[in-house]
């Protein structure tokens, strides 16, 4: 197999270029992204990229993998490979800082943007809160976003507006407050949202329900989001 | 030192996991300037694996519940080495922790009254070991700790705490009088090194799994805090206590959380028996961790195990059907369908016992302040410097950490620390200066990877270290196998300390962050290893085939290790909780 | 939120304007039925008969509606295209003039579609005087 690796070291490259790298693949069993990656660099440890947990659940090392945004983690080479080929490239959209490593402060940004934390004026009970079965799997799905930016960066409207339009991961997350019947700032927080940009610059193109490792569905809060803010302002 | 620039800070706490963020969650609401530092976005931390809940006697599954119940399971699961006033605090204060947790919106599960949902954990029991299998451990699904570290991190974006993230702490800074005065650290997206003053310095830096080949631990999990304390001459605690952990995916690492024995989950061996039965007849699969790890040993050892070459077990949970584990475990099914390529509805799940918790650590007050021994055994405050979550050893765990200990000792220990920290800063505390001299000792660690010309490559050194912790200090330890690795380990830090750092770019350099988590990681191997050694007995996780009983009567205490003569000292353990009477030291069975 | 950008949104408020889009759209899809409907039912339509179709009551107030929510959906959705590709994160600091130019530019043509409409649609009747 063969592995092409964006790479880009300021300081040293004047521009990026695509490093390949000879890779045998074991005959017993599949191998994830970032194994691949792990044994490169073992080898050439300038190869530059993020990871942590290597399960799929902190999130560090989404990457473009032949053209798809994922986790090095959570992808076999066996589902990547295509013509014996790896390609590996940092995140799209967002400034990349080093070879696979991408500056995510904009995407960070945008998710302190929707207050992602829970609003609960009501005075505190010497116990917890009460929720109901069905009111507490209304966060299904939601509150598992890990920040990977993988939805994000494949948004084209996050692409166009990365400033204004919040992305489907902060959306997310606006969402997992909304829907969350122990908040009670929801008019504020829709509020917030009204604007033409926020929400309404989602097209409904899905990529982000495409990228997303955990299986969620940011497009739909997304609508939710939207219908509440109809309901609100009708 | 003129060309380094110099952050200065009230509060500083090291390390972004469950521990930092709350004890940061704590300073940045009392208005003091703090910063929590960590080498990764915080919520990247290796608290986001915890999966199967925080133990705590909140009285939602079991109206009668008390918290002196856990306070016994936690001491006898600790095999009495756990310090019982620490154990007392963490219990007693344990649900109001939790219900500020569930006040910030951590995501609960529920039950049927809305209250928050337990489940069943190891070594759990109702009415001091007499009442049967408690359900004690709070959970939301079996992504506690991702729910949890992310409601901290949201907490600490409300509060406007200030993080320096992917900042990598190289040295703590200790001035002429001992004062911890802040770290030397690198801001790794651009390589620059500045020095981080604060009047405080709170390690959080969590555990150091990575020593060991076999583990369930993050890739940064290569105990910075521990390596630091070490080279700053404080010592460490109970090193030689590593927990395993009963169910890591065989060939992978990866845990299958104690939660899934807990919804009813049970292991086998080769010949489809429930083995543990035999093992804890009572306690059964939910005996604590080091008594089921070693188990499974002796099953595969004794010719029992399965699998092609019979080493490793099963996780058996396909009884308990689709909707519990989609509801329960949903996490679990995900992981064993992507890295085990089970699925865990239809066939078991290949299990071995996976390196998983350091109990050990720098010895720590209630408070948070470390410690170190003078030469007449007392404890001495090391000034300026406090530690929490894995990285310290309060006590609470012991020789072994039970299920769901690790994110109350995060969350009960931070937030204490806060609170002790933000008292200790109101008293007016000044910051103490530090010389030229004082900030070398940090920066020769750098200049040292910064000038090698030649020598072995650090990542090959790294595997060598992990398999070499992996066969001599895993759930059995011989002495000779010990001894043996002792003298590699010498020899390995002499390969380190002339290992070559090929790459040394300035930009979001990982290959130097890995080379110094390299030397974090030999400090923390031959404190075990050393330790691990001079325990002439078997307590907890600490096992030894040459001295396979436990010695209360010369080794009921803690040990200390002391890395500038790599010496082994004694401390006591704490008997004197100030509500309930001692628990005294008793046969340990499940 | 850039007040400079906001500012030239026709609403600014984005659920207006998703709802103003909508809205118009439907408008604008019924007029197109009742006209390729007219024309199916009556497959051999003389301009006398179109005239009296497109000049009775609710057809020219259909009209005028279908020919404003033109230009509402129009102003929007070029709008929003302009600030997709014409961003000061894509061209730097000098996108808002350009963006001026083209949404001037857009603003004149919508503007003469406007009036040439509503021109032809009330003069419509004086043919059958």
């Amino acid at each position: 197999m063969q592995v092409s690796i964006y790479r880009y070291i300021p300081g040293k490259d004047t521009e990026p270029r695509m490093q390949h790298y000879d890779y045998v693949l074991p005959d017993d069993r599949d191998l994830m992204v970032l194994e691949v990656l792990e044994d490169l660099k073992a080898k050439d440890p300038s190869i530059g990229y993020r990871r942590s947990c290597r399960e799929g659940v902190c999130g560090s090392d989404g990457m473009s993998i032949n053209g798809r945004n994922g986790l090095a983690c959570k992808t076999p080479v066996s589902e990547a490979i295509s013509r014996d080929k790896l390609m590996l490239r940092p995140l799209p959209g967002l400034p990349v800082i080093r070879d696979l490593i991408v500056d995510m402060s904009q995407f960070y940004r945008q998710y302190e943007r929707v207050d992602p934390f829970l609003k609960n004026d009501t005075a505190k009970p010497a116990q917890e809160r009460l929720q109901s079965q069905e009111d507490r799997k209304k966060l299904d799905g939601l509150y598992e976003c890990i920040l990977c930016a993988c939805c994000t960066t494949s948004c084209p409207s996050f692409w166009w507006n990365p400033d204004k339009f919040l992305g489907p991961a902060a959306l997310l997350q606006s969402y997992r407050f909304l829907a969350d019947s122990r908040d009670t700032a929801t008019e504020e927080r829709l509020s917030k949202l009204d604007d033409p940009f926020s929400v309404f610059r989602c097209r409904g193109v899905m990529n982000c329900v495409n990228a997303c490792p955990k299986d969620l569905n940011p497009t739909k809060a997304i609508n939710e989001i939207r219908t509440l803010l109809v309901k609100n302002g009708t | 030192m003129k060309n380094l620039r110099t952050l200065e800070f009230d509060g500083l706490i090291v390390g972004g996991g469950g521990a930092g963020l709350r004890a940061g969650l704590q300073l940045a609401e009392s208005g003091y300037k703090t910063a929590v530092l960590s080498k990764v976005f915080p919520t990247r931390s290796h608290t986001v694996s915890a999966q199967g809940g925080i133990t705590c006697a909140i009285a939602s599954e079991d109206p009668d519940d008390d918290w002196r119940w856990h306070m016994y399971d936690t001491v006898k699961g600790s095999d009495y080495i756990g310090d019982q006033d620490a154990i007392e605090y963490m219990c007693s204060v344990g649900p109001q922790v939790v219900y500020e947790l569930e006040h910030m919106g951590l995501p609960f599960s529920r039950t049927e009254s809305g209250r928050i949902y337990q489940r069943p954990f190891g070594g759990q029991s109702k009415d001091f070991g007499r009442g049967g299998q408690a359900s004690r451990t709070c959970a939301a699904e079996d992504r506690t700790g991702h729910a949890l570290l992310h409601t901290l991190y949201q907490a600490n974006v409300k509060a406007n705490t200030t993080f320096l993230s992917e900042w990598f702490a190289v040295d703590l800074v200790t001035n002429q009088d001992g004062t911890v005065v802040g770290v030397v650290a690198i801001f790794v997206e651009t390589g620059e090194i500045v020095f981080v003053k604060s009047k405080v310095t709170l390690l959080a830096t969590g555990g150091a799994g990575r020593i060991y080949d076999s583990t369930t631990n993050a890739l940064t999990n290569t105990g910075d805090g521990v390596a630091m304390a070490l080279r700053a001459g404080v010592p460490v605690q109970d090193i030689e206590m590593w927990q395993f952990h009963p169910t890591g995916i065989h060939g992978m690492g990866i845990l299958v959380t104690e939660g899934s024995r807990g919804e009813g989950g049970y292991l086998v061996n080769c010949d489809g028996e429930r083995f543990m039965e035999r093992y804890a007849p009572t306690a059964k699969d939910l005996a604590s961790r080091d008594v089921v790890s070693r188990s499974m040993v002796i099953e595969v050892d004794e010719g029992r195990g399965c699998g092609p070459n019979k080493d490793h077990v099963y996780l058996k949970l396909d009884h308990l059907g689709t909707e519990v584990l989609n509801s329960r475990l949903s996490g679990i099914m995900e992981l064993c369908k992507t890295y085990a390529l089970v699925d865990p509805a239809v066939d078991p799940i290949p299990v071995v016992p996976t390196c998983h918790y350091m109990m050990g650590g720098i010895a720590t007050q209630v408070s948070g302040q470390a410690l170190s021994q003078d030469e007449q055994t007392n404890d001495v405050p090391v000034q300026g410097l406090y530690a929490v979550g894995e990285v310290a050893c309060v006590s609470v765990h012991g020789a072994n950490r039970l299920g769901g200990n690790s994110l109350l000792d995060l969350v009960v220990f931070g937030r204490a620390a806060g609170l002790h920290i933000q008292d200790v800063l109101s008293q007016g505390v000044s910051q103490r200066s530090a010389s030229d001299s004082d900030l070398e000792a940090a920066l020769s660690r750098i200049s040292r990877w910064e000038n090698s010309q030649s020598g072995e490559n650090p990542a090959d050194l790294r595997a060598e270290l992990q398999a070499l912790m992996g066969s001599s200090y895993s759930v059995f330890r011989t002495e000779e196998k010990m001894r043996d690795a002792i003298s590699k380990l010498e020899d390995l830090r002499t390969r380190i300390e002339s290992a070559f750092l090929e790459d040394k770019s300035e930009v979001f350099n990982t290959a130097r962050v890995e080379a110094m988590e390299l030397d974090n990681l030999l400090e923390v191997a031959e404190a075990t290893a050393i330790a691990a050694e001079g325990r002439r007995e078997s307590r907890g996780a600490h096992a030894r085939v040459d001295f396979e009983n436990r010695d209360d009567e010369n080794w009921l205490c803690h040990s200390l290790y002391f890395a500038e003569d790599r010496s082994l000292r004694k401390r006591a353990v704490n008997f004197a909780p100030s509500i309930v009477e001692p628990f005294e030291p008793t046969k340990r069975e499940y | 939120m850039d007040l400079v950008v906001n500012a030239t949104s026709l609403s600014r408020s984005g659920l207006s304007d998703f709802l103003l889009q909508r809205v118009s759209a439907v408008v604008l899809g019924l007029y197109a039925l009742c006209i390729v409907g007219f024309l199916i039912v009556n497959p051999d339509v003389d301009q006398i008969r179109w005239v009296q179709y497109m000049t009775s009551p609710v057809m020219l107030i259909f009209g005028t509606l279908a020919i404003l929510s033109f230009a509402v959906h129009a102003w929007i959705g070029m709008w929003t295209v302009g600030t997709d590709y014409l961003s000061e994160h894509k061209m730097g600091k000098h996108a808002s003039f350009w963006r001026l130019l083209y949404q001037v530019f857009v603003v004149v043509i919508v503007f003469t579609y406007l009036l040439f409409g509503l021109g032809i649609l009330w003069r419509l009747p004086a043919i059958l005087l």
